[in-house]
């Protein structure tokens, strides 16, 4: 009970670090906006087919744009933050105090998941306000805050596990994006995969949890089948990083 | 947290000692880094561990702590095993690690009242920054302090929780003497409140300012210990005179005095009233001018490089230069 205490209290502290760090509130909040406009821009025009429905490209965007969004609050926010603060020596600090490790890096985690929620809610508003994109609701707003939940803790926990292989603070922006960068890309976040994309594209997508995450949202925006597949791979993978973090996971600086 | 009461306080502990380290061993991968330590810290007591760079200061420190496991050996600090993390035990210890870790994007009050929130009876965050003398910066964000505010603002957080027991590793490194001064005011202060400190450090004048008993450590193992005064037989050694005279004049035989270079002589001494009362009455009855007349006692630096340059030559861990030193 104290724990779960000391751990909402941590979050507090979490979120006033978080509003601080220009660089890392303007990446989280600023890009996926800013990638929605581009892309809309430059390639959203027009339809796609997407289960037999056909789509504005526009409403595909700002659907992608919100797992995007997510992935830089959760993955990304986790794998760079977590290796700073412990190269820093914080993280040290914290588990020779009476506050549980686990607690602190909690608190990371639920505020990475509420500032997931708080993009997904912006970059549909925007969608909604600009692009006309309809907004999840009725049962399929269910389903879709379901894959954003286990989405967002999933890929937290991923982020936990990327900081394992980082040597040092700075390397961990370049490993971060390296493993996550491609696989926007080979997930059809930024650039949508038709039937007709190579086979081992197709394999990527299914293999890894980053298209079943964005065809999760998807399905809430555009309203195709929402599978509750995808919901169990992406779970999959967050349970196996939380498994690796949980194991290997250093409290101490490495470099 | 099942077995509360294996991990309570042993009773076998003493309760006059924070500190009780017996026959403790470390080794990495092979490499000795700790090879029987032996020492007691009384409560209230300011102990500080003075060694140079890999002697094995912070490992020593970082078992205290509960960072590392010993290979082998007794450990007690407050009655708790530091090898079997108890939450009790961490309400009760402040930890300033080598380097500091600190928030860059909380301002220091908020970096204080986040740790003191962990504690079961936290001091004031007022009165915390008072004592470490950043009542100024209170108010700004930790990546605006200079490095030394930033190591004062370590302390702070250490004192968040109101300790029983401070871990204080290197507090002073780095500084320019300003901030050390500073920084060795903080440390009598909490000697003062009553609090018992475990400080290592490198530097002599900072064990001689702050500590009441001071371990030298050299190559994994305690060389000397004693109070500054009185360190390897520091207040034993002779004292020894040393003046200039005009050229050609020859102090009193009795006082067996040599001339080394450049016309200096020296003597020592076990009676130094009576040699210089001897010396004076000779300059005064032959009208001899005595000039650069002083006395001098071995510092704590000659004793410990001296010990450390001892306990490097019969060691396979090189301690570096001293050792040619100390001769």
């Amino acid at each position: 009970m104290k724990a779960v205490k000391l751990t909402l209290w941590q979050i507090r502290y979490t979120n006033k670090a978080y509003w601080r760090n220009p660089a890392a509130a303007f990446f989280t909040f600023a890009f996926p906006l800013m990638f929605l406009v581009i892309f809309t821009s430059l390639l959203g025009h027009g339809h796609i087919d997407l289960g037999g429905r056909r789509t504005d490209l526009s409403t595909y965007y700002v659907a992608a744009m919100a797992s995007f969004a997510v992935i830089s609050a959760s993955y990304v926010n986790m794998g760079i933050g977590v290796t700073f603060q412990r190269e820093s020596g914080i993280l040290k600090r914290i588990e020779g105090s009476p506050l549980p490790g686990p607690a602190y890096l909690t608190a990371r985690v639920v505020h990475s998941m509420l500032m997931s929620v708080l993009l997904v809610v912006i970059t549909a508003a925007f969608g909604w306000g600009f692009y006309r994109a309809a907004i999840p609701s009725g049962k399929s707003l269910v389903f879709f805050l379901v894959m954003l939940v286990i989405g967002s803790a999933s890929f937290c926990a991923l982020g936990l596990a990327i900081t394992v292989p980082i040597p040092n603070a700075e390397s961990s922006a370049a490993i971060v994006n390296a493993t996550i960068l491609p696989l926007l890309f080979l997930s059809g976040v930024f650039i949508p995969i038709g039937d007709h994309a190579p086979a081992w594209i197709q394999w990527v997508g299914r293999i890894f949890p980053v298209r079943h995450f964005a065809d999760g949202l998807q399905a809430g925006f555009v309203g195709t089948t929402f599978h509750w597949s995808d919901v169990l791979i992406v779970g999959v993978w967050g349970a196996v990083g939380l498994l690796l973090a949980a194991r290997f996971f250093s409290w101490e600086p490495r470099a | 947290m099942v077995d509360d009461a294996a991990t309570g306080p042993n009773a076998r502990g003493d309760r006059d000692y924070a500190v009780e380290v017996r026959g403790l061993t470390k080794s990495y991968g092979g490499v000795r880094a700790v090879t029987g330590i032996d020492f007691h810290i009384a409560r209230g007591e300011v102990f500080a561990l003075l060694g140079p760079n890999g002697a094995g200061k912070t490992t020593t420190v970082e078992i205290l702590e509960g960072f590392r496991r010993r290979d082998g050996g007794d450990v007690s600090v407050l009655g708790y095993d530091p090898g079997h993390p108890h939450s009790q035990l961490h309400d009760l210890l402040g930890i300033v690690l080598q380097s500091s870790a600190v928030d860059p994007y909380l301002t220091v009050e908020e970096m204080i009242g986040m740790f003191a929130h962990f504690f079961p009876h936290p001091r004031p965050v007022g009165e915390v920054i008072e004592l470490v003398g950043l009542s100024e910066k209170r108010s700004s964000r930790v990546v605006k302090l200079s490095g030394g505010q930033q190591r004062r603002l370590d302390v702070a957080i250490a004192l968040a929780g109101d300790p029983e027991l401070l871990f204080l590793d290197e507090p002073t490194t780095g500084f320019d003497p300003s901030a050390r001064r500073g920084a060795w005011e903080v440390v009598k202060n909490l000697a003062a409140l009553g609090k018992t400190v475990l400080l290592t450090t490198h530097y002599m004048d900072e064990a001689q300012y702050l500590a009441d008993r001071v371990a030298v450590i050299a190559a994994g193992r305690i060389v000397a210990e004693g109070t500054p005064a009185t360190i390897g037989g520091r207040d034993q050694a002779r004292p020894r005179v040393r003046f200039r005279v005009p050229a050609g004049t020859r102090p009193p035989a009795e006082l067996a005095a040599e001339t080394t270079t450049a016309g200096i002589i020296t003597f020592a001494t076990d009676d130094i009233t009576r040699a210089l009362h001897t010396l004076t009455t000779w300059a005064i009855d032959r009208g001899v001018v005595i000039e650069g007349l002083e006395i001098l006692r071995p510092s704590l630096e000659d004793i410990y490089l001296e010990l450390t340059g001892e306990a490097a030559g019969d060691s396979s861990q090189p301690v570096g230069s001293v050792a040619g030193e100390a001769g």
